[in-house]
């Protein structure tokens, strides 16, 4: 779908705006999800997500990566970008699916956020090769993902 | 209604986006975020390494090349004023084709046309060397290109560009350097990402390197197309570039992380 870029944050906003619950179609490699008001209720995977795993992808430098923006409480990690807000305490800040849904897609939530969208596929343009189609996480890595930032109080 | 003053305001932004959004009093160069130790290092020219590239610029200059069997030298006769302000003014449209080009792209048209000698590769010792020399004339001169009559549609170009979000990553040029700058992406503080170091000497790439070696790394991260050095949309924004850091001086060679 070719959608000029700069119209996109405003779809954006027209979708949550006019549907309270946006059902998302998505292609093959990431499949359809529920948004309800705030949230994703149900998990994207049938075998729930693993904290450890979780943890090491957001450390790990080829893949969610979210180090780059926010802090996280381990003292292994010793570089940390402050983009986004640490993440100590997160979890006593939001629910799970409001958790799931800032990973799945935060620009449902703030079209103008800088934080990448990390299970969506579609609106996107120029994606290197490598990547076209593909969400950044898999289902299996956002719950592991949302598994582990659910740790965090 | 709410949807519609947006997309208004969006659209207005797009259009009518003529000066900078980084107001001259706040412009910073990239130099100004490094450490103390990387400061020193570009302002001394005895440790800046990028200097072994101007001196190897300035022996290619003085080289006859090609079947015209003429140097850089044998056109333009005395460097430092012949040259001087050069950098600070490019890129510009080629006069002949109309193309956007850049200090790498006005080099090797030399060569091609006044030398008939091959063009040099993107990133080649020697290019870089040339560039670096040709910059280096303009050092603390001001950035200042033109955007009116044919430069025009190219800024518009390169503007458009820089707003766009791109890549599976969806990040704007401007998403990190003109909303975030002065904030860590990882252990690195984003400046505002302008082009007056360059070509410049990157510790991580333990080289010179060219400014449209830095933007591919920029649209690597994104996840986004790789562009060619030489694609003019590259050149386009590398003209945008230069607008929105005018009056920054020229700092080529510089030294960054
Ligand atoms: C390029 C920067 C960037 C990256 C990478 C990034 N984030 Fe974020 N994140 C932000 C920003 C900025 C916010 C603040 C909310 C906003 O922008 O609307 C945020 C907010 C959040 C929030 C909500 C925090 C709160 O207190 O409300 C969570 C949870 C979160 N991010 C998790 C993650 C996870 C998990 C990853 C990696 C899979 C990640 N982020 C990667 C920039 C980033
Ligand atoms: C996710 C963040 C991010 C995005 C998006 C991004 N950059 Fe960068 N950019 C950086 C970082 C980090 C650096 C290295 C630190 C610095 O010099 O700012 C950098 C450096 C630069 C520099 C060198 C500045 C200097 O003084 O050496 C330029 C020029 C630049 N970027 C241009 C661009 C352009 C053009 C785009 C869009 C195609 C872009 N960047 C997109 C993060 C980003």
């Amino acid at each position: 779908m070719a959608v000029a870029p700069s119209l996109r944050p405003a779809l954006a906003v027209a979708m949550v705006a006019l549907t309270m619950e946006a059902c998302l179609a998505a292609d093959a490699q990431s499949s359809a999800y529920r948004v309800e008001g705030d949230g994703i209720v149900s998990p994207l995977t049938s075998s729930a997500g693993d904290p450890a795993r979780g943890r090491a992808l957001m450390a790990g430098r080829d893949a969610a990566n979210c180090v780059l923006c926010h802090s996280i409480p381990d003292p292994a990690i010793r570089d940390a970008g402050d983009i986004g807000p640490a993440l100590l305490g997160v979890a006593n800040r939001l629910t799970v699916p409001q958790l799931r849904l800032r990973v799945v897609d935060m620009r449902q939530v703030n079209p103008r956020s800088i934080m990448p969208s990390y299970y969506r596929t579609e609106g996107l343009v120029l994606v290197a090769q490598a990547y076209q189609g593909k969400p950044i996480l898999t289902a299996q890595q956002v719950e592991d993902v949302v598994a582990y930032l659910s740790t965090l109080r | 209604m709410r949807i519609g003053i947006l997309l208004l305001a969006l659209l207005a932004g797009n259009t009518f986006a003529q000066t900078p959004a980084i107001p001259a009093s706040e412009l910073r160069s990239g130099v100004s975020f490094g450490s103390a130790e990387l400061r020193a290092m570009q302002s001394d020219d005895f440790a800046n390494p990028g200097m072994l590239w101007v001196e190897r610029g300035q022996k290619l200059w003085q080289t006859p090349v090609g079947s015209a069997g003429r140097a850089c030298a044998s056109c333009h006769s005395d460097a430092s004023l012949a040259l001087k302000g050069v950098a600070a003014r490019y890129p510009v449209v080629n006069a002949s084709d109309r193309r956007v080009i850049d200090l790498e792209a006005r080099i090797n048209a030399c060569r091609t046309s006044q030398q008939k000698a091959p063009a040099l590769a993107a990133e080649s010792e020697d290019l870089l060397a040339l560039t670096a020399f040709v910059a280096h004339q303009s050092r603390g001169m001001p950035l200042a290109v033109s955007i009116s009559d044919s430069a025009r549609a190219f800024f518009d170009q390169g503007r458009d560009f820089y707003y766009a979000r791109h890549g599976q990553m969806d990040l704007s040029c401007a998403d990190c350097h003109e909303h975030n700058w002065g904030r860590k992406l990882l252990a690195e503080t984003i400046s505002q990402g302008h082009p007056n170091a360059y070509p410049a000497y990157r510790l991580e790439w333990q080289s010179l390197g060219s400014l449209a070696r830095r933007i591919r790394a920029c649209l690597f991260g994104i996840r986004a197309q790789m562009l060619a050095s030489d694609d003019p949309q590259l050149t386009a924004l590398e003209l945008f570039l230069a607008w929105r850091a005018d009056g920054l001086p020229v700092e080529a060679p510089g030294v960054r992380r």
